[in-house]
């Protein structure tokens, strides 16, 4: 392996039965490491904070799309660590207002095609997204959305409670039930994908497109000269670049605060749980938005179920028992047959909750530094969206048309994205 | 759990309380500048550490307080009510 005299390019040994079958051949034993880790170089034409799904996609885009090819992406801890191995993997682009409907939809026709395009199994499973209904409002509002979707060209159905019943057994569709279930919005599309694959793939590919991904390398400070970006200090040195790209959501708020920039968000962490590995007993992923719920059934077997925020402001990517109690008590309700089972593992991610509840992909006010986050909850599926768009932001030095309403003046302009009509109050989203 | 110390009830369970927010933002005067309401409305310190934000006991004596708690432990640093109205 090269020490890092940076863009070497190694021929990636392409994933395939072939290569399997070669492999097996040798135990196994003489796979390639899947990328390099080299020390950083003095200067990079874009710098891409942030190793985890977002950012590995920015840098594999700026590569692929736009023919750049010395980048590093700077990562704090390792791949994958922060939010895109904390989330529950749902993919979907359900939206109502067109700049979501559009900005997710793109991120949906990417997922389709994402392991043909990197070589990786990400395992987009297109087993379908069912919003519950459970009164005439639910309705209302479903009805509204879908013909929304409908309109914009994103595939949705109404499903009809006896259908759901028949789809899906395991949920209480009887007449008496807590929720009531009167019908659902299926988003056949929707889905999940494998979220460690998503950073693993997204790094193998840019890697052998000679980005630099260096781990265990934090940004400590931001250097501006003449109201331009000059490069980053890291814990490994200082590193000049005049392009430079924050991917740190959940951290946004810290990273911009260093270019003396303070932005329309709030840090909240949501928490996420595992019950034991069962056979397959959930085909579908099924949410609903009165009790605020969603739950789908991983590869493994688990039953991967989330709720609502834990509503404080929070740095610790961890969360409180009140709001596990309340996403359990909603899972029994919706399907009480799973109360046999034991809960494995809790944890939690940093959310970017903004004031309007969608993103910022864009330019931030200095010269070379634009950032993609302001997530809320809706980071995972919006991956290679993210990437796709932001890498076309630095590498062009203006949006894309479909990020263009996603901009951090949105909010002093009155432009809000505002999706669910909760207004500035970013736990509320 | 939160073990929230209510100014007026003394310590008591998290899901007793509202959470309300950034306690440290203030509103601008009536004729300040269009920026300074954006920033009133919209931007947020967002501090990883120590967070002065507003509380409410609703399941209580149903009145606002302040808590200034660290955002990266949880760890409850004070409580004391708005200014001018102690217990």
């Amino acid at each position: 392996m090269s020490n890092g005299a940076g863009a070497t390019r190694r021929p990636r040994v392409k994933y395939s039965i072939f290569s399997l079958a070669r492999n097996a051949l040798s135990h196994h034993e003489g796979w390639p490491r899947a990328w390099r880790s080299p020390p950083p170089k003095p200067r990079y034409d874009a710098v891409i904070v942030g190793g985890g799904g977002h950012g590995l996609a920015t840098a594999y885009y700026l590569a692929k799309e736009h023919g750049l090819v010395n980048i590093a992406v700077l990562e704090k801890g390792y791949l994958g660590g922060g939010n895109t191995g904390r989330n529950t993997t749902i993919v979907r682009s359900n939206y109502h207002l067109d700049p979501n409907a559009h900005f997710y939809e793109l991120s949906l026709k990417l997922w389709e095609g994402l392991s043909q395009d990197l070589n990786f199994n990400v395992m987009y499973s297109a087993r379908g997204v069912l919003n519950l209904v459970h009164s005439p409002a639910d309705m209302d509002a479903a009805m509204r959305r879908g013909n929304a979707m409908r309109l914009n060209g994103i595939d949705a159905e109404f499903l009809a409670s006896d259908e759901i019943a028949r789809r899906i057994p395991n949920l209480d569709c009887s007449p008496d039930a807590r929720f009531p279930v009167l019908g659902g919005l299926l988003q056949p599309r929707g889905g999940t994908v494998r979220h460690d694959a998503v950073a693993w793939g997204y790094a193998r590919a840019a890697d052998a497109r000679g980005v630099d991904i260096i781990q265990q390398c934090e940004v400590t400070g931001i250097r501006i000269e003449n109201g331009a970006i000059a490069g980053v200090d890291t814990t490994q040195g200082f590193i000049a670049t005049s392009k430079l790209g924050l991917a740190v959501a959940g951290n946004s708020s810290r990273l911009a605060s260093m270019a003396g920039i303070t932005l329309p968000i709030e840090s909240h962490a949501l928490q996420a749980l595992v019950t034991e590995p069962v056979k397959p007993a959930l085909d579908t992923v099924v949410t609903s938005g009165a009790v605020h719920f969603y739950i789908s059934q991983s590869d493994r077997g688990e039953l991967v179920m989330g709720g609502d925020l834990d509503f404080c402001n929070s740095y610790a990517q961890r969360g409180n028992l009140p709001v596990i109690e309340h996403v359990v008590s909603a899972c029994l309700a919706l399907f009480p047959s799973f109360g046999r089972l034991k809960v494995m593992r809790t944890w939690g991610g940093l959310c970017d909750m903004t004031m309007d509840g969608s993103p910022i992909v864009g330019a931030l006010p200095v010269k070379g530094l634009t950032m993609t986050g302001g997530w809320c909850y809706g980071g995972f599926k919006a991956t290679p969206a993210s990437g796709w768009l932001h890498a076309y932001t630095m590498a062009r030095g203006e949006p894309h048309p479909l990020n263009a309403a996603f901009t951090l003046e949105r909010f002093a302009r009155g432009e809000t994205i505002d999706e669910k009509g909760a207004g500035p109050t970013p736990w509320a989203h | 759990m939160l073990l929230i110390p209510c100014p007026w009830c003394g310590p008591r369970a998290q899901v007793e309380f509202t959470y309300g927010g950034d306690a440290t933002v203030k509103r601008p005067a009536i004729d300040a500048p269009v920026d300074a309401w954006a920033a009133f409305v919209y931007q947020r310190d967002n501090p990883a550490g120590p967070h002065d934000e507003l509380w409410f006991h609703g399941a209580g004596c149903r009145q606002w307080f302040r808590v200034r708690r660290d955002t990266r432990t949880h760890e409850i640093l004070d409580s004391a009510p708005p200014a001018g109205n102690s217990p």
